[in-house]
């Protein structure tokens, strides 16, 4: 049986490609196997891949013997408050730059992207000021207020690009047919909309449970979320893999499974234009 | 389509992004640029008086200034240099056919979405010590010493750790921008006699450099702004040989309390950042044009 | 019911005028067609109509009433779009419903009257399922459904054929044309399809670079247009023009003459020229001639026609079908009816 060059060529490819996309999800992979060793296991001088005792404990000890569950709710809190309030805020605004176009909707769009290339540091203090003298320290809804309006200019652009595949005709019919700007929203846009709204909204979730600036920097035990939590354990009397690895795969895992399902929106909110 | 009615809708509909943005950007920003001009401790109260540009002075003229200036250069510079080369050999291997195209992909994409308090401690722990961390059992079964990253590089590996997180974006926006190459340029070049060399660096390479400019401008937004690897990992150190620009004014600002100080270095980070902003500006108003 | 009168309305986009002022009375349940080149500003106006697009200055009247400012919802007019703007996510009984909901019907007469449109447009089988798993025609029809429910002063259509193609073109055509009859209301039907113009309408007005160059019946602009770029426009294939110098009458600058009001001899005639390409139809064939002058008429003959490539013919006209021009395009009244 003669192999092809195409069947050679796809041999080496795959090789190579799971070769080396096996390095790069080896930490993680990794993670999630230490999860399951015992302590003494995980730093073993000489490390198993699958050859261990599998155990729970570190599974039971992170979730009984710490706040995690606190911690983890506080994530869910944040990323979801804030980005259904993002959505609340930026749909008015892309629908009105969409569909009513003007000769400055161009550069208020890109306006609005420039604020998220503000450098946090540049607003540091005075934000950390107004939180301290505004009791918005260490709270959730301290956060959801930073993290929607962080992420709101990738909101707005994101849904612009999602309302400008739809054909404006389609509202005009609706305005035809005696709908009101709200009924022409809520009947016509939305439900057309509901794929790219949804694209977005899991895009700004993803964004901002991960964001790790301001939610280490503005909270302390009552409202961390999972970023400042998992950072306490970095300190060197705890030499505990087996627990880390364990809290970092719950931190982890429901991010990777929604990140999978968002490469397109990834590439569309975050490319700003640039491939298609 | 707009009539005056619909426009004004329209301006009402963006009124409170606007609003919120604005004040967003404006008020906080007017504060640093005071403080900045005031001599303004949170350890010692009362104390406000104007001081002009000393702050500005102090900043720039402290060694810690220039080195993480340096730091930051070495950082951005390094990340941007390892997920350019690194996305674009990912982005030519995965438009390629291979068997389980798809497990290949969610390997390769999945740093991206992990924390970076998360990604930090586990390399930094369970990779990079030298006692127990895995790197360290792979030297020595090699028979060799093993490093102690953090120690004898630190900065170095911190590059590591952000190159890991950002190597899939990179990646994915270059496979996004190689699918959309015309398939039969490459088969035309076939038919010149051109091998796979030409073709990638004839065709392909030229093809990827609005991508690429993309990538390396929105990544060095973000990159400029390394924060929580640092914390995590090195707190900066040892001395100020992993400390970056934000990192450096978080310490001076949070740790030791100057205000002052402090807000003037957020000044000159808003203005290294315009800069950047300024390229990033025009390359999204082409891609609108369009 | 359904009169719509536009006096001295004009429109600028930004700095740039598109529509020059202009004043139209379109009556009552008259089938009136705007029909011109892209980009007259027939599409534009007929937003204006709609409201769908501001006015700079003049006045919009629907049946009496000054409605220049009135929002499109509450104008009483419906539009049919050239991509139909059917609601993609909504079934064909509820694209149709929409308008009646917005009104606020009774669920009960909401049913009668989607059936009613249904069985006049052929729509029964259809109405559970979403435009999607329609075609062309059937989209066309749902669209012109969802603005027959609402009982409007007037239809507007803006080039709803255009996406169709040719033979259900022609049905259609049909179709509208029977509606509008069945109906008895006004419709303001825009198109760059001449065909269509002179098929359906009551009444056309041809539009050029934002003015009205001529409004009549399909008949009159057909015999008496007013100026070159009427008579250009309506008939097909084009009417010929040729250029002369010494005509009786002494303004004239060109001749005007329809292919099919050329008279063909082997003999004699006032143009002698030589046959080039013929276009053999079945029905009819298209000679295309050069004449003395260098120019080329088109000419129509009989299908059988015996002439060939290269044969010498003499072209005639009667003086009854010849139309003159001046020197701005406009046509010289003859004295002769």
């Amino acid at each position: 049986m003669a192999i092809t060059s195409t069947k050679k060529s796809k041999i080496i490819y795959t090789l190579a490609a799971w070769t080396i996309s096996g390095m790069i999800f080896f930490p993680i992979l990794w993670t999630l196997i230490t999860s399951f060793k015992t302590e003494a296991e995980a730093i073993s001088a000489t490390p198993a891949l699958f050859a261990f005792d599998w155990t729970l404990e570190n599974y039971k000890d992170v979730l009984a013997r710490s706040p995690y569950f606190d911690h983890f709710w506080n994530s869910v809190v944040i990323s979801l408050g804030s980005s259904l309030l993002g959505l609340m805020i930026a749909v008015p605004a892309a629908w009105s730059m969409a569909f009513v176009q003007t000769k400055k909707t161009k550069n208020l769009l890109m306006w609005m992207l420039s604020t998220k290339m503000l450098p946090p540091v540049g607003v540091l203090i005075p934000i950390y000021l107004l939180f301290r003298d505004f009791a918005l320290l260490d709270t959730k809804l301290g956060l959801v207020i930073v993290m929607t309006l962080i992420n709101l200019p990738i909101m707005v652009w994101m849904l612009y690009t999602y309302f400008r595949e739809i054909p404006g005709e389609i509202l005009e019919a609706s305005r035809m047919d005696g709908a009101t700007i709200g009924e022409e929203i809520f009947h016509v846009l939305l439900p057309i909309a509901l794929p790219g709204i949804a694209s977005t909204l899991l895009l700004n979730v993803i964004l901002a449970w991960n964001e790790a600036f301001w939610t280490l920097i503005l909270t302390a035990a009552n409202a961390a979320p999972l970023t400042a939590f998992i950072a306490s354990y970095s300190s060197p009397e705890g030499l505990f893999y087996a627990k880390l690895s364990a809290a970092s795969a719950m931190a982890i895992v429901p991010i990777l499974i929604l990140g999978w399902f968002s490469q397109k929106q990834l590439v569309r909110g975050l490319s700003f234009g640039a491939v298609k | 389509m707009a009539t005056t009615q619909s426009r004004t809708l329209a301006r009402m509909m963006l009124f409170p992004s606007v609003i919120l943005l604005l004040g967003w950007m404006i008020v906080p920003l007017c504060m640093t640029l005071y403080f900045s001009f005031v001599d303004y401790n949170l350890l010692i109260p009362g104390e406000r008086e104007f001081v002009g540009f000393l702050n500005y002075e102090f900043f720039l003229t402290d060694p810690a200034f220039f080195e993480s200036f340096f730091n930051t250069l070495y950082l951005v510079t390094g990340v941007l240099a390892i997920t350019i080369c690194g996305g674009i050999g990912l982005a030519v291997l995965l438009d390629q056919a291979i068997w389980g195209r798809n497990y290949v992909r969610i390997m390769v994409l999945a740093p991206f979405f992990v924390m970076p308090t998360v990604s930090a401690l586990v390399w930094k722990n369970m990779l990079m010590n030298p006692v127990n961390g895995l790197f360290a059992h792979f030297a020595l079964w090699l028979g060799l010493d093993p490093i102690d990253f953090f120690a004898q590089m630190p900065l170095f590996s911190i590059i590591i750790i952000v190159s890991w997180q950002w190597l899939p974006f990179a990646a994915l926006i270059l496979l996004t921008a190689i699918q959309s190459l015309d398939r039969e340029q490459l088969e035309a070049a076939d038919l010149d006699g051109a091998g796979p060399f030409s073709k990638f660096f004839y065709i392909v390479l030229p093809h990827l450099s609005r991508a690429v400019t993309a990538v390396i401008l929105i990544e060095t937004i973000f990159l400029l702004s390394i924060f929580a690897e640092i914390l995590v990992t090195t707190s900066g150190g040892p001395g100020y040989a992993s400390t970056n620009i934000t990192y450096l004014i978080y310490t001076q600002s949070l740790l030791q309390f100057d205000v002052g100080g402090g807000s003037a270095g957020g000044i000159v980070a808003v203005i290294i950042a315009n800069i950047v902003a300024i390229f990033l500006m025009r390359l999204i108003g082409k891609n609108l044009e369009g | 019911m359904g009169s719509i009168t536009l006096k001295k309305v004009t429109k600028n986009f930004d700095e740039v005028n598109v529509i020059k002022p202009l004043d139209l009375e379109i009556k009552d349940g008259e089938f009136i067609v705007f029909v011109g080149p892209s980009g007259c500003g027939k599409s534009t106006l007929l937003r204006m109509i709609a409201g769908l697009e501001d006015t700079t200055s003049g006045n919009i009247e629907i049946d009496g009433q000054d409605a220049t400012h009135t929002p499109p919802a509450k104008r009483g007019l419906a539009m049919v779009f050239q991509s139909y703007a059917l609601y993609p996510h909504m079934s064909v009984r509820n694209n149709i419903a929409f308008p009646l909901k917005r009104a606020k019907v009774s669920p009960a007469e909401i049913e009668s009257k989607i059936a009613n449109a249904a069985k006049i447009l052929n729509l029964t089988d259809y109405l559970d399922r979403k435009p999607g798993q329609l075609s062309g025609g059937q989209r066309q029809r749902v669209a012109i459904g969802r603005a027959i429910v609402r009982q409007p002063s007037a239809f507007l259509f803006d080039e709803p054929l255009s996406n169709l193609d040719a033979s259900l073109r022609v049905n259609m055509r049909l179709e509208i044309s029977e509606l509008h009859k069945s109906l008895a209301t006004t419709m303001i039907y825009v198109t760059h399809d001449q065909v269509e113009a002179m098929t359906m309408a009551d009444r056309i007005a041809v539009f050029n670079g934002g003015i009205i160059e001529q409004v009549g019946t399909p008949l009159e602009l057909y015999q008496h247009p007013v100026n070159k770029f009427v008579a250009g426009f309506i008939g097909s294939p084009k009417m010929n023009f040729i250029d002369v110098t010494n005509d009786s009458n002494a303004q004239t600058h060109s001749l005007g003459v329809r292919p099919e009001h050329f008279e063909i001899s082997t003999d004699s005639g006032t143009w002698q020229g030589t046959v080039g390409v013929i276009e053999h139809l079945g029905s009819e064939s298209f000679l295309h001639v050069t004449i003395e002058d260098g120019s080329t008429v088109t000419v129509k003959a009989d299908g059988d026609c015996p002439l060939k490539y290269g044969d010498t013919i003499y072209l005639s006209a009667p003086e009854h079908k010849v139309h003159r021009f001046d020197k701005n395009g406009l046509t010289i009244k003859n004295a002769a009816p």
